[in-house]
């Protein structure tokens, strides 16, 4: 199994994980790259994303496994004939012979930008800490059986919270991503419920990087 | 700050429809752009970007020089709300500019039921609606596509329509404004001139009067503006252009494929059928180019499945060498071949059974009516033994799916026509009694009737359509008829394909109707869960207007007709002859048979018809 890094950005963000799979598969064809199939009654090609992201967020880190029929290609050749077919926004940064299993991938740091439209509320940075220094933040978490409340602190590993100028404030965090997974967009949903007062005009947010457990860069 | 329109994009559903940004997108530098058009489609990106005849006029007009062509798509009802609030204007995925901006705004319109769309859109770009209203060359809007056949009910708010295929008449119009707006003429001078050019037809250079009845006194054309308007077709499809740089969309719309029109025209003649006789003659494309065109178009856009689209495929004369090239092709590259409207002939089922390897596609017929009586009538050259015999073939072969397409409320209908659909659906189940070979999965068949409606340029543009009760006594009458549990039997909603027929043969009297539904609310018409009968109804009282005229009145022989400025190259006395033996229940030879005589040819200089 081989692996890109590649990044999603800009009016890719837009793209769902499904839609993402399909564009992959259609560019690995335009590049000349067949893709080996899966086995089977529907055989498909065999390309897999590692953490899907939810539609809108953008992301620096992503992985994706396929595996080609022609195994003779070399990584930096078949990421120069990507990146010619791919669409504005996604961009393969580096190609692997192989990586770490993905189950061992434990963490991400993402950046999540809060927007305020008629300036940064006094005192607000400082009530956001401490807000998540606390021990426990419960927000909603929609699941298959439902909605569940969930405790997030014991998921968030790092956090730095600055003001990036008058309208913006910057939370740098690491949080957990796989068993159990924290979806970043949960953190100023917190602040909205615990701290309605400092509800962001709007919010977004960026993956940065990928860890294993022992927080070395996972590839 | 981020732009408001990516802080709105989260909020709905299926974002990704309205940013552009896909594989070959064509962004030109403006500084070089002398023309901008907006091309719309009056429904959702899914469907618009499914549509081949958008795909190839994006192509022709942004091959010409000088022309930004970009794509304007309807909103899904939650960005309209969205846009509204927060007073955001439509925008082009190109650019992201505002469709305001834009020197033309064009419409291709496939689809009665979209003209609210086209209304709305217009509105949200905050567009006067009225051409009369939109005065100098700024936002010139115009139209085509298979509804400008008959395009009076549009006529108060499109500026001119480009009657029939658009490959050549494109560039003829848009070169015409790009010389107006250098020189910059007056709005009115430019309509005078593009009326002149073959195939365009400019509405506000009529009048219509009517009879105290309601019914068409008169059309008069003005200033010199010709008495019909003979559409614009392609003679050598071979030398046409066809783009195989597409678009390949970034998210999944309704037919995410590669698509070869493999010829145009149809050589059958089903007297219900507008694309029958309006798309005629018969070109055909050959092998070679298609063959040439599929692996270009495959092999730039990484698809992996191909159709070939046609009136008829099986009517396509080089079918088998096409195939033969492209089904070594498409196994070797893992693309899937899909080949729809295949007739029930020997060669399909050979090819049926070709394709089978690839992917197994269900079987699917539409006899259209339950007798064979009935079929005479419309002309529908499908016996019940070419049913039976390919559905036992099907069986045979495993499969246990089978999907059958009627109308209700044709010429002549009775209702032992109507039990006649039963009787063929039980036929149906006795094959699969008799021939399948796996029997553990059950037979389905899924049975579909739709409310017949009468359109222009046919045989039967002149016929009533039943009242919607009638109609679904009709459906209620076969509904009890059945009684297998292998069949599923849906039938449309009377109301949609009601205001169907009366916009299919509508008037400029319509314009306020679509435009007082449009203030009611209705947009999306198409779609089960945006569409607002009552809202129409409303509309068409405030209006005064009854709808019946237009549906279960009929239209007299000696009647002018609001499309009688339309010729699409049939002769109305063909249809008429042709209606005549509707009645007679007599069946006309398809076109390769033997040439009826139906007056298109006069459209051909450089080939003949190939029927």
């Amino acid at each position: 199994m081989r692996r890109l890094l590649f990044k999603k950005t800009g009016r890719a963000v837009w793209i769902s994980h499904l839609d993402l799979m399909r564009l992959f598969q259609r560019a690995f064809k335009r590049a000349g790259l067949p893709l080996k199939h899966t086995q089977g009654f529907n055989p498909r090609p065999s390309v897999s994303i590692a953490l899907p992201l939810s539609v809108g967020v953008a992301s620096e880190c992503e992985l994706l496994d396929f595996e080609l029929v022609d195994a003779s290609l070399t990584c930096n050749d078949i990421m120069q004939r990507l990146n010619l077919v791919l669409v504005d926004g996604v961009k393969v940064i580096s190609a692997y012979d192989n990586g770490m299993k993905i189950g061992e991938l434990a963490t991400l740091r993402c950046i999540i930008t809060m927007e305020y439209d008629k300036k940064v509320p006094d005192r607000c940075v400082e009530k956001i800490c401490a807000l998540f220094d606390g021990e426990s933040v419960i927000v909603p978490k929609k699941t298959k059986s439902g909605i569940q409340d969930q405790n997030i602190i014991p998921m968030i590993h790092a956090m730095s919270i600055t003001a990036v100028n008058d309208y913006e404030i910057k939370i740098d965090t690491v949080i957990s991503c796989q068993n159990p997974s924290l979806n970043p967009m949960q953190i100023p949903l917190a602040i909205e419920q615990y701290l309605p007062e400092f509800k962001p005009s709007f919010s977004h947010c960026c993956r940065i990087e990928i860890f294993d457990k022992n927080n070395n860069v996972f590839r | 700050m981020t732009e408001l329109i990516n802080r709105i994009l989260p909020t709905v559903q299926k974002p990704a429809r309205y940013v552009g940004g896909e594989y070959n997108e064509i962004i030109k530098d403006l500084s070089q752009v002398r023309v901008r058009v907006a091309f719309c489609f009056p429904d959702t990106y899914e469907i618009g970007m499914s549509n081949v005849g958008m795909r190839i006029l994006y192509g022709v007009m942004n091959e010409m020089d000088g022309v930004w062509c970009e794509r304007v798509f309807a909103p899904w009802s939650d960005m309209e709300e969205a846009m509204r609030v927060n007073q955001l204007p439509l925008w082009t995925l190109e650019s992201h500019d505002s469709v305001k901006d834009f020197d033309m705004v064009a419409f291709t319109i496939g689809y009665e039921m979209c003209y609210t769309n086209i209304l709305n859109m217009l509105n949200l770009a905050g567009i006067p609606l009225r051409s009369k209203d939109r005065t100098g060359l700024k936002n010139i809007v115009f139209a085509g596509g298979v509804c400008a056949f008959n395009p009076e009910p549009l006529a108060d708010f499109i500026d001119f329509f480009c009657i029939g295929e658009g490959e050549e008449i494109t560039p003829e119009v848009i070169d015409l404004y790009d010389r107006a707006k250098a020189e910059n003429w007056e709005k009115e001078a430019f309509l005078n001139e593009v009326a002149k050019i073959p195939g365009v037809y400019v509405p506000s250079m009529y009048t219509h009067s009517y009879r105290e009845d309601g019914t068409l006194l008169e059309i008069i054309p003005l200033q010199g503006a010709p008495k019909t308007v003979t559409k614009r077709i392609v003679e050598n499809l071979d030398a046409a252009y066809y783009p195989t740089k597409m678009i390949v969309p970034s998210t999944e719309i309704v037919h995410d494929r590669a698509n070869l029109e493999v010829f145009r025209g149809c050589i059958r003649g089903c007297r219900f059928c507008q694309a029958g006789f309006s798309c005629r003659p018969v070109r055909k494309k050959s092998a070679d180019v298609l063959y040439r065109q599929a692996v270009e178009t495959l092999t730039d856009s990484g698809h992996n499945e191909i159709t070939l689209s046609s009136l008829s495929t099986s009517d396509y004369r080089e079918l088998k060498e096409l195939t033969d090239r492209l089904l070594p092709y498409c196994s070797e590259n893992r693309i899937n071949l899909s080949v729809p409207s295949l007739r029930a002939d020997n060669f399909s089922r050979e090819l049926m059974q070709k394709l089978q390897t690839l992917r197994k596609s269900g079987l699917t017929f539409a006899p259209e009516a339950g007798t064979q009586r009935l079929r005479d009538v419309i002309n529908k050259n499908l016996t019940e033994d070419e049913i039976l015999d390919t559905c036992a073939n099907a069986f045979e072969g495993g499969w246990n799916n089978v999907k059958l397409y009627f109308m209700l409320g044709l010429p002549t209908e009775t209702d032992e026509d109507v039990l006649g659909i039963a009787e063929l659906v039980h036929k149906v189940i006795n094959t699969w009694k008799n021939c399948a070979t796996n029997k553990k999965r059950g037979l389905r068949i899924h049975v579909s009737t739709s409310y017949f409606v009468p359109k222009p340029h046919t045989p039967f543009q002149w016929e009533r359509q039943i009242p919607p009760e009638e109609y679904l006594r009709r459906c209620k009458l076969l509904k009890c008829h059945f009684y297998s549990k292998s069949v599923e039997y849906n039938y449309h909603e009377p109301d949609l394909s009601r205001l169907e027929a009366v916009m299919a043969r509508g008037d400029r009297r319509l314009g306020r109707v679509i435009e007082q539904a449009v203030i009611r609310g209705a947009r999306l018409d198409g779609w089960d869960e945006h569409f607002s009968y009552q809202a129409w109804l409303d509309a068409f009282s405030f209006c005064g207007i009854d709808p019946d005229f237009y549906t279960v009145r009929g239209y007299d022989e000696g009647e002018v007709l609001p499309w009688d400025t339309i010729d699409v190259g049939v002769t109305k006395q063909f249809l008429l002859s042709e209606r005549n033996h509707a009645y007679l229940g007599t069946v006309t030879p398809d076109c390769r048979h033997s040439c009826s005589g139906c007056g298109v040819s006069k459209l051909l200089q450089e080939v003949a018809c190939d029927a």
